[in-house]
């Protein structure tokens, strides 16, 4: 679908269509000044049936994501199993070397002394989801990921200071670039521009 | 309602303010007074631990039974130093405290350093540091093994569990703000630097949701966390049975003085910070305002556990607890209770009533001072308990190191 497209401000210049190394098209980008305007373009993107789409900005903006429709979070199941996964394993630790591994009989105390044996089954609970809630949004979120297209774009520094971003992929197959260009800029965004991979 | 900036500011110029602190890489006067006297001080320790490994731990003055002496005094000081941190980031966004946000970056750092600092005392306190992971379970052949039933094991867990967490909160906290230093970096290097520690951060929006719902999780993780690791630091007193330590007091008597002498701490250095980093703005008269009377209301809380550790001696009828307190307030070592009372009460808590202290940047520093100096004086007080055991032979003065003699005073001769 690509080959269609003859992006204005292509690297190579015109007619790089024939040539497979050239970069294609990624995404088209509008920024906006203010997240309300970010959020109202957001939800009519939407509504006009826009699916690979995605927004950047400075803060978290918790309505664009839900007008992207991208569902609750999954970090708190993540975060469960990793510290469920914790606590068992401290507290089987503990009571399997206390009663099997290394044996100590510590003031005559029973091997399943479970009361001392909660401090340290706490801790790795709040070890092991705090672990898994880094790495797993790390993993879910794809990160690091230091070379995403989205950087290539002039104006993308400002996505972390003071500019909201709405992106439209062009593999959405809704995408059209003269289409999607013009239906962007009746939102409002203080700029539209190509962003090449 | 204050406003939480003062002055104008957009979303620009509060990031411009923060960000060029970093970038521009210019030190104010200040900040090479702080660096010198720190690094001057970082030397003494260097030379302290050289001859401590010279010489071995004895020269801490320590003996059975004073066995940690020094090193656990500074080893709680500091650990509950760093409370505050956890403590700011993450019950008060819990809390909704959206205050926070001017400072709750770098008292996390501030954390991060204070566990450092206290993690060095157990280790040198050793004697042989490079022997440490004989703490942590692992197979071995050496007949040794960590004993879970008791308070010190948990201690090497808690602390552990309290370092690494609070250095991931601390992280993923500052991923979008080492992102957008990345996109305003000044030259190549700290664009790649920055670059690197921000793992490619674009401030996506399903990243964002992730983003905000780890966080949220490990605010409501750490919280439980930073509660149960003084809890845990002040079993490693209660779950023994010498007079005064032996109480159920000791849990929520320790989180309070961990949260008053953090918020000291936070103040301490966010004082000289604001002043010559111009950051005024933002860390404003409003935010000192606040902080002070946290620390008032936690240091009424400190008070009120010295309040119950000598009621409860005199009206337990306990021979032991009395003729302690009474050693504790009156012994040899009385100057240094007496001293902890008007560093930790008298001063602060009589000044941090006035506005004008409040919102004053010298005299709210002093006030965290004297908080700092006596809550030191807490633990110096607890630990120095022990140089008055039961036995005659026992009685001795141990801190400072003074060995021979000791002990004309009797415990039983000052009991009721």
């Amino acid at each position: 679908m690509s080959t269609t497209i003859e992006p204005t401000t292509a690297p190579h210049g015109p007619g790089h269509g024939a040539d497979p190394d050239a970069p294609k098209l990624y995404a088209l980008l509008a920024g906006f000044g203010t997240a309300d305007d970010l959020v109202v373009a957001t939800r009519r993107a939407a509504a006009a049936g826009y699916t690979l789409m995605d927004t950047h900005t400075p803060y978290p903006v918790g309505d664009t994501a839900d007008a992207l429709g991208y569902p609750k979070s999954e970090m708190g199941a993540v975060m469960f199993i990793g510290g469920l996964t914790g606590a068992c394993s401290g507290f089987l630790m503990q009571y399997w070397n206390n009663a099997y591994g290394y044996s100590l009989n510590i003031g005559g105390r029973p091997y399943l002394s479970w009361l001392s044996f909660i401090p340290i089954t706490f801790e790795m609970m709040v070890l092991t989801a705090g672990l898994s809630g880094l790495f797993g949004l790390m993993a879910l979120c794809g990160l690091p990921r230091l070379n995403h297209p989205l950087f290539n774009s002039a104006n993308f520094d400002r996505a972390t200071r003071d500019r909201f971003f709405l992106s439209v992929e062009a593999a959405d197959p809704k995408f059209d670039l003269e289409a999607t260009r013009a239906f962007l800029t009746t939102l409002n965004p203080l700029t539209v521009e190509e962003v090449m991979e | 309602m204050h406003p939480l900036v003062q002055n104008k500011h957009d979303l620009v110029s509060v990031g411009d303010a923060i960000g060029n602190v970093v970038l521009d890489g210019k030190h104010p006067r200040g900040w090479w007074i702080g660096f010198l006297a720190g690094f001057a001080m970082l030397q003494v320790l260097a030379i302290s631990v050289a001859w401590l490994f010279y010489m071995g731990v004895g020269i801490w003055g320590i003996n059975v039974p004073t066995a940690w002496g020094f090193a656990i005094i500074n080893f709680v000081w500091w650990i509950g130093i760093g409370h505050a941190g956890t403590l700011i980031s993450a019950i008060l966004l819990l809390l909704h405290q959206k205050w926070r946000t001017s400072i709750n970056r770098f008292s996390e750092a501030m954390t991060i350093f204070a566990v450092m600092c206290a993690g060095v005392f157990p280790l040198i306190h050793m004697g042989r540091p490079w022997f440490f992971y004989w703490l942590y379970p692992f197979p071995n052949i050496a007949g040794m093994y960590p004993q879970f039933r008791s308070p010190l094991t948990w201690d090497v867990f808690a602390v552990t569990t309290y370092f690494t967490i609070s250095l991931v909160f601390w992280y993923i906290g500052l991923i979008p703000d080492l992102a957008a230093l990345r996109d305003q970096a000044r030259n190549k290097w700290q664009r790649i630097g920055y670059g690197l520690l921000s793992l490619g951060w674009r401030g996506s929006a399903i990243h964002w949701r992730r983003y905000e719902k780890v966080y949220l999780l490990l605010g409501g993780l750490s919280t439980p966390l930073v509660l149960s690791v003084h809890t845990v630091v002040s079993f490693d007193f209660a779950v023994s049975i010498v007079p005064l330590w032996h109480a159920t007091i000791f849990p929520p008597f320790f989180v309070a003085g961990a949260i008053y002498s953090g918020f000291a701490m936070v103040v301490a250095l966010a004082i000289p910070i604001r002043h010559w980093y111009k950051l005024e703005d933002l860390f404003t008269d409003h935010h000192m305002d606040i902080m002070a009377k946290v620390m008032l209301a936690t240091g009424f809380l400190v008070t009120y556990g010295y309040f119950s550790e000598i009621w409860m001696a005199w009206y337990g009828h306990s021979l032991y607890e009395w003729g302690t307190t009474i050693e504790r307030v009156f012994g040899p070592y009385g100057w240094s209770y007496w001293a902890l009372i008007f560093f930790n009460c008298a001063f602060p808590l009589v000044a941090l009533w006035s506005r004008k202290v409040r919102r004053s940047e010298f005299w709210l520093e002093m006030v965290c001072i004297s908080v700092l100096i006596g809550m030191w004086f807490e633990r110096y007080v607890i630990v120095i308990t022990l140089t008055r055991d039961q036995v005659p032979t026992e009685m001795r003065e141990l801190l400072p190191k003074k060995q021979g003699g000791g002990g004309g005073h009797s415990i039983m001769e000052n009991a009721p």
